[in-house]
């Protein structure tokens, strides 16, 4: 069950101060927000370079009100692997987070991430996944939708396809995988709360729609994170305990007669405004696909 | 025997602790009320108190609790407008500033 909105609003204590210098309809501080509220005094922060190192703030002041550990980019999993031991030796209870971008988990950070997930660490890895380098200024990462455009990918958008990193987590056989967008704060939530239920290696994936990256109204962040889901675009699911379940809010989505068309997930978006109808039935088919595989996996890890 | 050894170091550097690191306090990038253009008024009379707005606030610059009216504090909303969006009655309207 998903988390009662006013079970978070008890939370008085804030995750991100507000005054914090993200952009306007920032994604990540809507979802370190969520994470403030579930984890809020348990939690330390590891964040590799990107937009978050941003967001934590100019001294003498910081946006983000839980310990935040800044590290290089590739370093993540490993710091947080160490900063886990230590919380054991000296028998503390929390949560080692690793908020990492896309960037930072899927491409430059990978093998420490990965090394970190066959070791089974006791951390929490959250992926804010908004597509592509944004702080450096929009550059295409691994993660990068195909045919979306950016700084590096201009005329034509991305030619190679998006890395699933969840699924590639999932396959590393590691306790509990799972993936949230920011357009269902209370799901977020209740992944979160699983999450920090179990011991070892936790991961989250993330779907953060930037506003000035993917060139849409900062006013449509939580509705495109929605649409997302709505179209089949991106899939809520849960793997706990050997359990793989596709989440209630994606479930209805299953079928693809109801789900939104995806042109008009395409549409709101600036970088994509370039696609050919073809490109459209291209997505159309790898959509199809992605529901046949993850379906089949829930058949496959029933527990 | 773990919670002296933190303690210890602590102690040890007290200094950095209490001088070099940064603290979470509002405004860590200014005023960010002032790069509004829009602002987000709510309607009190069509609002239902459902609390969207304050979970959807990327800022957590709306205050909220079960079954009250959300509070905006215009120092420090950016003015992005999910709260206006998010809205499932339109309680919210978005005003120009200056208006």
């Amino acid at each position: 069950m998903p988390v009662p909105i006013a079970k978070l609003a008890q939370v008085k204590r804030k995750g991100v101060v507000p005054g914090n210098p993200a952009c306007m309809g920032c994604p990540h501080t809507l979802g370190l927000k969520i994470l403030g509220k579930v984890l809020g005094d348990r939690a330390v922060l590891v964040v590799p370079a990107g937009c978050t190192s941003i967001i934590a703030g100019v001294y003498p002041r910081a946006g983000i009100n839980m310990p935040v550990l800044h590290v290089p980019f590739a370093s993540a999993g490993a710091v947080a692997s160490g900063i886990a031991a230590a919380y054991d030796m000296i028998g503390r209870d929390g949560v080692v987070v690793v908020w990492s971008g896309d960037g930072g988990a899927a491409d430059i950070g990978f093998a420490t991430l990965s090394g970190a997930a066959i070791r089974n660490e006791n951390i929490l890895v959250i992926v804010s996944d908004n597509e592509a380098y944004m702080n450096t200024g929009i550059q295409a990462s691994g993660t990068t939708s195909w045919r979306a455009r950016t700084t590096t990918t201009p005329i034509y958008g991305k030619t190679e396809e998006k890395k699933d990193l969840a699924l590639l987590m999932l396959l590393h056989r590691v306790p509990y995988v799972a993936t949230a967008s920011v357009g269902y704060p209370t799901d977020f939530a209740e992944k979160l709360e699983n999450a920090a239920a179990i011991r070892g290696f936790r991961f989250i994936h993330l779907l953060s729609p930037c506003p000035p990256g993917w060139r849409f109204d900062a006013d449509k962040t939580a509705h495109v994170a929605k649409l997302a889901v709505e179209t089949g675009a991106w899939i809520l699911w849960e793997y706990i305990n050997g359990r793989f379940r596709i989440s209630p809010m994606s479930r209805p989505y299953a079928d693809p007669r109801r789900r939104k068309p995806i042109e008009e997930y395409l549409r709101l978006q600036g970088r994509f405004s370039h696609v050919k109808p073809e490109d459209v039935e291209f997505i159309k088919r790898r959509i199809e696909e992605n529901w046949r595989l993850v379906k089949e996996l829930e058949a496959f890890y029933r527990g | 025997m773990g919670e002296d050894l933190l303690r210890e170091a602590l102690e040890e550097n007290k200094l950095f602790v209490e001088k070099l690191l940064a603290k979470p306090q509002p405004g860590s990038a200014g005023p960010t009320g002032t790069w509004r253009t829009y602002r987000p008024v709510v309607n009190e009379g069509k609002c239902i108190k459902c609390g969207l707005c304050w979970l959807y606030c990327p800022e957590e610059a709306i205050e909220w609790s079960p079954g009250g009216l959300p509070k905006i504090d215009y120092r420090f909303c950016k003015g992005c407008g999910v709260c206006v969006q998010e809205c499932p009655v339109k309680a919210i309207d978005f005003v120009y500033e200056g208006e």
